[in-house]
């Protein structure tokens, strides 16, 4: 006998279990063909051939391909590490300072995060030709640094944003109780603060990480023909052929994101258990 | 409001070097003003409170000995050192804040050692240290806990062992009570005054609830606005208040507005519109011009309640028809230990009488609804000038 459904146990409605069907159908089934699709034994990706694993040796096997992920890999760690320090110490100032323009400092910090990518593109491709030119006969990984710093430049936002909210949460008294026990700034910012804002760093630094490997738009326009990303150079093998191969490279990507998920929600939920109270 | 009740050194013991003194302080904030022009002797070994309503500066001047806050004018002294810029790492104090401010990452006996490690103290040193502070709070068997699994009370004595810990010269007390609950509150108060005097450092400790300080501090300054109303012993204040604030703020008082009718030095009457056609006799002079307006307040429990009857009551000591009131009782609030009696006067004033239920069936003696007459003792009013 079926019991009564509770006035708010709307998961037991029929219509809100066919909408939630629906809703992950369509978000994760284009996915599932990609990774279906990339151990199709066939040059054409529509038709079903049987199993392989080709395509992934043919992938490890690509010198170009290779490069380009060590590339993308490198970007990612290295926007990471600048984004969360400076996104850090923006959301303590705007936490900490009441100061003139404090509001237009806040506003400008999100701008990365509002301005359409393509502008954003266009507008660090003129920057890097025109205004900063950067060198492209430098030697591996400083030939990155354009990228990178473009990276930065919509990675820091994301990361101040985070922290910023966690900062919402902290309790000033223990940084004074760190002071009156003795502590000087530092020590009360390394003691206190710090070990408080910890999960948004991971949180925050797990952002910025993925937003930079996958990143297609702005590193279009800031890449060289030497520095070429891992979605750079998917779009270019596109541009020939939808190809297992390129299905196989896609499905790598997938599987390295959401790896790196779940090992920095297990890092974060560790560290939350330890600072809650 | 120049009354302040300095409170002489009675017997003939030698002057103490007050531990911490506060000289012309003043905290301004733009034009708002904090604390204006507070001096203020504290000696050595005293537990001492500061009370007032909230925004009346107790706290910023307890921030300033913390080094937390920096006095816009006049100078701090701790052990007779001006504190002038000296950042709060480097004070001779500690403070247990409103919060308690306990690191919630760190253990108990983590939060405890923070001071000393801080301080580069050894290791046998410090883990005996700690173990003493936490035996003090009656805590050692939580040593390896977390934060989060201690309750309010457990949490505030970690902060007491985390502060007495460093050996302070004081000890400072941010509203250290209000976050518990009322019957816990009641055993804290017991407690840290016996820690203190197990201690024996100064203890300050700020706080709005003036049973909390009444029942705790060996002196009391009353603070107002920003500057310091009263300065006195619990009793002083509540028997002796200076002024219409102080005699307001600390218990619950009738208050009349009254004008001086004749002053002798050893008799005074004064008449109150509110209790015409009756006056009030006091046996000391009250010091004022005569006509001038004061104004006369009575203690709940300083009042007497008798039956109705046709001539008002005799009041010992003092001219017949005097210091008495005729009126109904409005609403008896039963409290068990007491009763509070609302009385409507003649003239329609509502008074409070308490009384204390000292046999079993006292409650019945008077009703509500009931005429009676209200008396008090020509000791009993306090005649204020402001």
């Amino acid at each position: 006998m079926a019991q009564k459904r509770a006035p708010l146990e709307y998961n037991r409605m029929w219509q809100i279990r066919a909408w939630l069907f629906a809703v992950f159908f369509f978000l994760y089934a284009p996915l599932v063909a990609l990774i279906a699709f990339s151990f199709n034994d066939s040059k054409r990706t529509t038709v079903w051939r049987g199993f392989t694993l080709r395509y992934y040796e043919k992938l490890f096997g690509n010198e170009s391909l290779l490069t380009a992920f060590a590339n993308s890999l490198t970007i990612a760690f290295v926007a990471t590490l600048i984004s969360l320090v400076i996104g850090a110490l923006a959301a303590v100032l705007l936490w900490r300072y009441r100061f003139m323009g404090r509001t237009v400092v806040e506003g400008a910090f999100t701008l990365p995060l509002v301005v359409p990518e393509i502008c954003m593109g266009v507008a660090m491709l003129l920057f890097f030709t025109r205004v900063l030119p950067w060198p492209n006969n430098l030697i591996w990984p400083f030939n990155l640094g354009s990228i990178i710093i473009a990276h930065v430049s919509f990675c820091f936002p994301f990361v101040a944003l985070v922290v910023g909210a966690r900062l919402a949460s902290f309790n000033k008294e223990q940084e004074e109780a760190a002071r009156d026990l003795g502590a000087n700034d530092w020590q009360a910012f390394r003691d206190v603060l710090l070990p408080h804002i910890h999960p948004a760093l991971i949180a925050g630094g797990l952002l910025a990480f993925t937003l930079s490997l996958d990143d297609f738009v702005i590193t279009f326009f800031t890449s060289g023909p030497d520095t070429v990303t891992f979605p750079v150079k998917v779009y270019s093998m596109l541009r020939f052929s939808v190809t297992p191969e390129v299905n196989a490279a896609s499905t790598m990507l997938i599987l390295l994101t959401i790896v790196l998920m779940v090992v920095m929600m297990a890092m974060q939920s560790r560290a939350q258990k330890k600072t809650k109270g | 409001m120049t009354a302040v009740d300095q409170k002489v050194d009675k017997g003939a013991k030698a002057p103490v070097k007050p531990i911490i003194s506060f000289r012309n302080v003043s905290k301004r904030w733009g034009s708002t003003v904090g604390v204006d022009n507070v001096s203020l002797d504290i000696e050595p070994g005293e537990f001492f409170a500061l009370l007032g309503p909230s925004g009346c500066g107790k706290t910023t001047l307890l921030r300033m000995l913390a080094g937390l806050e920096v006095p816009t004018e006049g100078t701090v002294l701790i052990d007779g050192e001006d504190m002038g810029d000296i950042p709060p790492n480097r004070r001779a104090v500690n403070m247990v804040f409103q919060s308690y401010a306990v690191f919630p990452h760190m253990t108990v006996a983590d939060n405890v050692a923070y001071g000393l490690r801080i301080d580069r103290v050894a290791q046998p040193e410090r883990d005996q240290r700690v173990q003493e502070a936490l035996d003090l709070v009656q805590l050692g068997h939580l040593a390896a806990r977390m934060p989060d699994q201690l309750s309010g009370g457990q949490r505030q004595r970690v902060a007491l062992a985390r502060a007495l810990v460093k050996k302070p010269k004081v000890l400072l007390l941010d509203e250290p009570l209000s976050a518990l609950d009322a019957k816990l509150r009641e055993a804290m108060r017991f407690e840290l005054s016996q820690l203190q005097q197990k201690v024996g450092i100064t203890f300050i400790m700020v706080t709005h609830d003036q049973d909390e300080a009444l029942a705790i501090a060996c002196r009391i300054a009353v603070m107002n606005k920003g500057s310091i109303a009263q300065l006195g012993t619990p009793s002083d204040l509540y028997e002796f208040p200076a002024s219409r604030f102080v005699a307001d703020f600390i218990g619950s008082v009738n208050m009349f507005e009254a004008k001086l009718i004749s002053d002798k030095p050893d008799e005074a009457t004064v008449a109150c519109p509110e209790l015409e056609p009756h006056r009030v006799h006091v046996p000391h002079a009250v010091l004022g011009q005569e006509t001038s307006s004061v104004w006369v307040a009575i203690r709940p429990e300083k009042m007497n309640l008798h039956k109705d009857a046709a001539t008002p009551p005799a009041v010992p000591e003092c001219p017949p028809a005097h210091n008495v009131a005729k009126g109904e009782i409005k609403d008896i609030s039963y409290l068990g230990d007491i009763s509070i009696f609302h009385v409507l006067l003649d003239s329609g004033r509502l008074i409070r009488i308490s009384r204390a239920n000292r046999s079993r069936w006292d409650q019945d003696s008077f009703v509500a609804g009931e005429k009676v007459w209200v008396s008090w003792g020509g000791t009993s009013p306090v005649v204020l000038q402001s």
